[in-house]
């Protein structure tokens, strides 16, 4: 049987020294992770910084097309990502629950590891805890980012305005459904793959290829239309969405009808929502198209005046509706 | 999926809408009876797209939307017992008596698990023999023929911790006390494909034949609904209702008699409680006594609590289709998405939820 994470681990003892030595250290070491002082010792950034943190609690902890610990690295990534700067450092904290496989640990710090280095970020400080069985569901992992600005004026969701363009970088759905489908009870399966990827490179090439961008934001938690609500409140402006063009996979609308969910509203780990002036919205195409992280890129509607906060979809008959926000989690739904 | 794009090809709805407005004399209220319809309509636009004068109602059709205060109630009630209580997910939100819901219940300790199939139900107690797993079941007849199959099983493996709370309902005894009540005033009834497919054509041609009610069976794509609505005004214009099945890829007229004899075998009509109608005669499924040992309302001794009835809440009126969801005194103001009072503000699918999500 392997070797299974104890009390003794999260003890601040030699157990507690050993796995950092040994398992963390030997995956994420870097010069500013090596010297295992109180802090990390960051020199060369300059300011203005953008900085973000974010928890992540994933069931299953591995998933089609990543695990918890890339999915730690390219959110916090990402979110870094979207005020226009360059991510440059972060830290990381694990919550491990007792009993933990000491393997699943292994893959996840690996994996951690080679998402850092494919998004040019280095892991230079960290924490680990160990709690009781049952605390915690497995591991639960906090990392916190910096980079530096590079967008002047930064993007910011409160930034659209009425005229401007609004892209998304490629299909929708995909890591909710990915993650639904393999989640326990659920009996249904799908080859949909987690969308997890860091889109750090391809928002720093927009920004120094496209011109001025408005809006960069990625439509995690909750989906493209509470992103998209957030955005038209932020700003105080109407957003009008075409459906039609939509980036949605055959496989994730499929699976959609199927449980009952509605694709707009599921998570992605690995797009986001462009916003920018119409006459730059060409060049924006292109070069998101020509990235592998942008590949399925697609303009999918305007910013208006119209009522402040609200996003209408004009759906494939020509009809007008409300796009809410997502009041809570999505259900299954009875029949 | 080739097939279902065909069905909501854009160009054919538009024909089918144009045809709709051509056709149409002066006002038709058509009322769907099945959420999958409810948010269809509003999903795909269609009810910003229909003319003037088509009005569209919401009935009964949610499951979610018609249990009664009292069911909720006896739902918290099973959750104060030392069980686990796995339902659909739909349930968790709506409140009960007091505000109440399944999901303050869980909060305050009460082990709930939501399932997508009674058969995860299943499955939940036979890993865990040492907990007594009860199946909260509620449902048309869409739901209660899978159930029924799991009781099945559950008797054939001998398994004594699960049984099921059964309140499912029926939807052509709903139909008929719509029918028959005279407050209420519709010109045709767009019947509910998944319903269907269980029951076949059989059920619903005393609609037509007693109460001359255009009635159609429909899918759920734009161009599926479409047409059942002009067949719908057809019908009136003509002055012969008729009830026709529209739904035959998936709908055989005589529904599915293995289906129908797996709910024969496990569960009996009984009178049940709806929402907003009050009891109807003949309309609901208990368990019957060959299978009593899974029916939770005998193994817990679980009857129906009295409960007082939420006050200032329409939902009663919604679903008979006498008001639009906005004419209720609480919609958007106590009554919301985040902090529903009523049930159809609940269900994603309920008519009040969906208007409110919806409608611009």
């Amino acid at each position: 049987m392997s070797e299974r994470i104890t009390l003794d681990y999260g003890s601040g003892g030699r157990a507690s020294q050993r796995l950092v030595k040994e398992l963390f250290v030997r995956h994420l070491g870097n010069p500013g992770l090596n010297r295992l002082d109180d802090a990390a010792l960051i020199t060369g950034l300059e300011g203005p910084l953008s900085m973000s943190t974010d928890t992540f609690t994933v069931d299953p902890i591995f998933f089609p097309g990543g695990d918890i610990g890339s999915l730690a690295v390219h959110g916090t990534v990402n979110d870094v990502a979207m005020l226009g700067a360059i991510p440059r450092f972060m830290s990381c904290a694990f919550i491990l629950e007792e009993g933990l496989d000491m393997g699943d640990l292994n893959r996840i710090a690996a994996s951690m590891a080679g998402a850092a280095r494919d998004a040019g970020v280095s892991i230079v400080t960290g924490d680990t805890k160990v709690v009781p069985r049952g605390a915690v569901d497995k591991i639960f992992i906090n990392t916190t980012g910096i980079g530096s600005v590079i967008a002047n004026p930064s993007p910011s969701g409160s930034s659209a305005s009425p005229g401007d363009l609004i892209l998304v970088s490629g299909s929708i759905g995909d890591h909710g459904l990915a993650i639904l489908s393999h989640r326990q009870g659920i009996a249904f399966e799908t080859d949909i793959l987690s969308d997890s990827q860091a889109l750090n490179h391809l928002t720093v090439k927009l920004i120094k290829e496209a011109g001025p961008i408005h809006v960069l934001r990625d439509p995690t938690r909750g989906g493209l239309a509470t992103t998209l609500n957030e955005i038209a409140q932020q700003s105080g402006v109407e957003l009008l969405i075409e459906q039609e063009v939509i980036p949605v996979r055959k496989e994730v609308e499929g699976g959609c009808s199927f449980l009952g969910l509605d694709p707009l509203y599921l998570a992605n780990e690995g797009k986001f929502i462009c916003i920018l002036p119409e006459k730059s919205a060409r060049k924006a195409l292109e070069i998101m198209r020509s990235d592998p992280a942008g590949l399925g890129a697609a303009v999918i509607g305007q910013v208006r005046e119209g009522r402040k906060g609200r996003v209408i979809l004009r759906t494939p008959l020509g009809g007008h509706r409300l796009l809410d926000m997502l009041e809570g989690e999505q259900l299954p739904r009875i029949c | 999926m080739n097939l279902l794009n065909k069905f909501r090809d854009p160009k054919l709805c538009q024909n089918l809408l144009s045809q709709i407005k051509e056709e149409l004399e002066d006002e038709f209220r058509f009322m769907e009876v099945c959420g999958t319809h409810t948010v269809a309509i509003f999903q795909s636009g269609i009810r910003s797209l229909l003319p003037q004068g088509m009005v569209h109602l919401s009935g009964p059709g949610c499951p979610v939307c018609v249990t009664h205060d009292r069911e909720i109630a006896a739902y918290l009630a099973l959750c104060e017992k030392d069980l686990l209580v796995a339902t659909f997910g739909d349930l968790i939100k709506v409140p009960g008596p007091g505000g109440r819901s399944l999901k303050t219940a869980q909060a305050e300790g009460a082990r709930i698990k939501v399932v997508y199939s009674a058969l995860d139900a299943l499955n939940i107690a036979l890993e865990n023999p040492g907990q007594r797993v009860v199946f909260l079941g509620v449902g048309f007849e869409t739901t209660a023929p899978t159930v029924a199959a799991v009781i099945k099983m559950a008797g054939k493996q001998g398994i004594k911790n699960f049984s099921v709370l059964s309140f499912h309902k029926l939807v052509p005894p709903a139909l008929a006390a719509l029918a028959a009540d005279r407050q209420i005033s519709v010109d045709g009834l767009l019947l509910p494909g998944h319903v269907s497919a269980i029951i076949g054509i059989k059920p619903y041609l005393f609609l037509a034949e007693e109460y001359g009610l255009p009635a159609v069976i429909a899918g759920f794509e734009p161009l599926d609904i479409l047409q059942a609505i002009l067949v719908m005004i057809r019908q009136k214009h003509e002055s012969r209702a008729r009830v026709e099945n529209n739904y035959r890829r998936v709908v055989a007229d005589q529904g599915n008699l293995r289906a129908m004899e797996v709910m024969d075998d496990v569960f009996e009509r009984c009178d049940a409680l709806w929402r907003g109608l009050g009891t109807i005669p003949g309309s609901g499924l208990a368990i019957s006594s060959k299978y009593e040992e899974f029916d939770a309302s005998k193994v817990y001794g679980q009857e129906l609590p009295l409960v007082e009835e939420i006050p200032g809440c329409k939902c009663g009126d919604v679903l008979k289709g006498l008001i639009q969801p906005d004419k209720c005194p609480l919609f958007d103001t106590r009554c919301t998405p985040a902090r529903p009072v009523g049930p159809c503000m609940v269900s994603t699918e309920g008519s009040c939820a969906a208007y409110h999500r919806y409608v611009l």
